[in-house]
């Protein structure tokens, strides 16, 4: 794009960075639209999943109803406890917002579209995600307020847990991709199964962790059934307890685009990101973005068919499964990968 | 251009975010003024181009170091009185350590203005980095071909102070009760419920 700018007879610098805010726009508005739709979807979803029709009332099949509720939130007068820490309280909502939009910055779409194409693109994710509990932190402690104060702490503790996993797992697959570059690791797919199938979870010695992200992952983003931060039995509504209005929905929109970003990360480690699911000429006439898209709505649709079905963890249960399981299984993983890598003569 | 002013950003946000770690009042805030200070020295790690070590500093210190720092802080009672009780008595303390930093600051700069200090020179052999490898695979390969034994004895030490946290924090501890997961798995509706069909009229022997 920075070309296309300077066609138009901007120096390099101008055209640079006018590409890059216009890829940014390019990223975040779409995402804020994807997220008001998906969140209409997944009320749909739970609502097949119960019996029940879900919103219908707002536009053609409801499909407004985000809209309707984003309306509603943006003309509610907001709220800002006396007790508590006037400055944090407020930012706390736009660090969660904010961050959840920061990684898509290195996420391919298709083959080459990526705004910032990284060396280092998955440890920028892995950075940008452990930044996300901050937001969640200083909601929990500005509030000011015994729920929310719970909230914060489990979540810190949630959070810092599946890190420890989720950083193993990328482990198995840069080792195997050679490359930390997330196009790259898309790119390592092409062909991985018998030269014909794009994916790693086909692969029998990455399928368990295939299986092990995706669970981490909810972990990581405390959607159900490990939303413990947000237990209305236990902690009212947790950190958001004393948040309303546009400050309130700027942690569901930040919610719901971290949960995005998560569905579209499994699709770009495990299932071949933008390329096609098999190897096959006809399937590369439909453009890259399409498969990513595709991919990434049915990695939601487990997400939400979890969130519609499974029933909350305890927490000293999540703990056990994090540390006790999640933690020795992926460490040896490594081990595995890496060991048959060497054996296979993978790096020669 | 830009990375000369972002460069200046960077920098001066680090210094006013350093300073403003010491000023804070509240300790909470302290630590988040050093979130910022990390995370903006990661800034200027990227515009050396040392991409790696600015995705390091901020997965480590942003992600696990300072989220601890913060975990403990938060869950202080701060008395500020009793803090500002303190300060007379560890004021000779901070000033005999203020004067030994002033005192190395001075040698340092002294000592760089009398000219460059020599290493010693690189031994025939040594890996040479060019500009064109990712940092990473630089990085790599200095640390499994050259430095192997110091990267592993590095391993080695942290291992050691695992298991040492591990053993002086693990101990039995009795009175208290656990979970006994497998229990709680295995446990099935039969062994905690019973179904009866008891005639109307009638109660039930419980």
């Amino acid at each position: 794009m920075t070309s296309f700018f300077q066609t138009l007879g901007m120096s390099y610098e101008a055209a640079w960075f006018t590409a890059t805010i216009a890829g940014i726009l390019l990223i975040a508005l779409p995402l804020m639209l994807a997220v008001a739709l998906i969140i209409y979807a997944e009320r749909k979803l739970w609502a097949a999943f119960a019996l029940r029709r879900g919103p219908n009332v707002v536009g053609p099949f409801g499909v407004l109803q985000s809209f309707a509720d984003g309306l509603k939130v943006f003309l509610q007068e907001t709220i800002i406890p006396s007790a508590s820490n006037r400055g944090l309280f407020l930012i706390a909502p736009i660090i969660t917002f904010t961050v959840a939009l920061m990684a898509w910055a290195v996420i391919p779409f298709a083959d080459g579209v990526v705004l910032s194409n990284i060396n280092v693109g998955l440890l920028y994710i892995l950075a940008i995600s452990s930044l996300g509990v901050y937001g969640v932190v200083i909601a929990g402690w500005a509030s000011n307020s015994k729920y929310p104060f719970y909230s914060a702490m489990r979540a810190a503790a949630q959070m810092i847990s599946y890190e420890v996993s989720i950083g193993f797992i990328l482990i198995c697959i840069v080792l195997w991709a050679g490359t930390f570059n997330v196009g790259g690791i898309v790119e390592g797919q092409r062909g991985h199964i018998f030269g014909f199938i794009n994916a790693y979870a086909f692969n029998p010695l990455l399928f368990p962790i295939a299986i092990m992200f995706l669970i981490s992952s909810m972990a990581e983003t405390a959607r159900a059934p490990f939303d413990l931060t947000e237990a209305e039995s236990e902690l009212v509504a947790g950190y958001q307890t004393e948040y309303s209005s546009m400050a309130f929905a700027l942690f569901w929109l930040g919610e719901y685009a971290n949960v995005l970003l998560m569905c579209a990360l499994n699709a770009i480690l495990f299932w071949g990101g933008y390329l096609p699911p098999v190897d096959w000429a006809p399937l590369y006439a439909v453009p890259g973005i399409i498969w990513f898209f595709v991919k990434i709505l049915l990695m939601f649709f487990v997400f939400a068919w979890v969130k519609a079905t499974v029933p909350r963890y305890r927490y000293d249960q999540l703990m056990r499964l994090g540390w006790k399981i999640f933690l020795p299984i992926s460490l040896f993983w490594v081990f595995l990968v890496s060991g048959y890598l060497m054996f296979t003569g993978h790096f020669a | 251009m830009i990375q000369l002013v972002s460069f200046y950003i960077f920098a001066s946000i680090v210094i006013a975010s350093a300073a403003m770690v010491i000023f804070a009042r509240n300790p909470v805030h302290s630590v988040l003024w050093l979130i910022v200070a990390f995370f903006n020295a990661a800034g200027l790690m990227i515009l050396i181009g040392a991409e790696f070590i600015a995705m390091l500093l901020v997965i480590v210190y942003v992600g696990a170091v300072a989220v601890l720092f913060l975990f403990v802080v938060m869950m202080l009672d701060i008395d500020f009185a009793e803090l500002r009780a303190g300060f007379v008595k560890n004021v000779p303390l901070g000033l005999l350590l203020a004067v030994v930093l002033a005192a190395e600051l001075v040698l340092g700069i002294g000592a760089y203005q009398a000219g460059a200090v020599t290493l010693g020179t690189p031994e025939a052999g040594a890996a040479t980095v060019s500009a064109a490898v990712p940092n990473i695979e630089a990085i790599g390969g200095l640390l499994y071909s050259k430095y192997v034994f110091m990267f592993e004895t590095a391993g080695l030490i942290l291992l050691v102070a695992m298991v040492g946290a591990i053993v002086l924090t693990h101990r039995k501890s009795h009175g208290t009760r656990g979970q006994s997961i497998s229990s709680q798995v295995q446990r099935r509706p039969e062994d905690a419920t019973r179904n009866v069909n008891q005639p109307v009229g009638q109660g039930i022997e419980l």
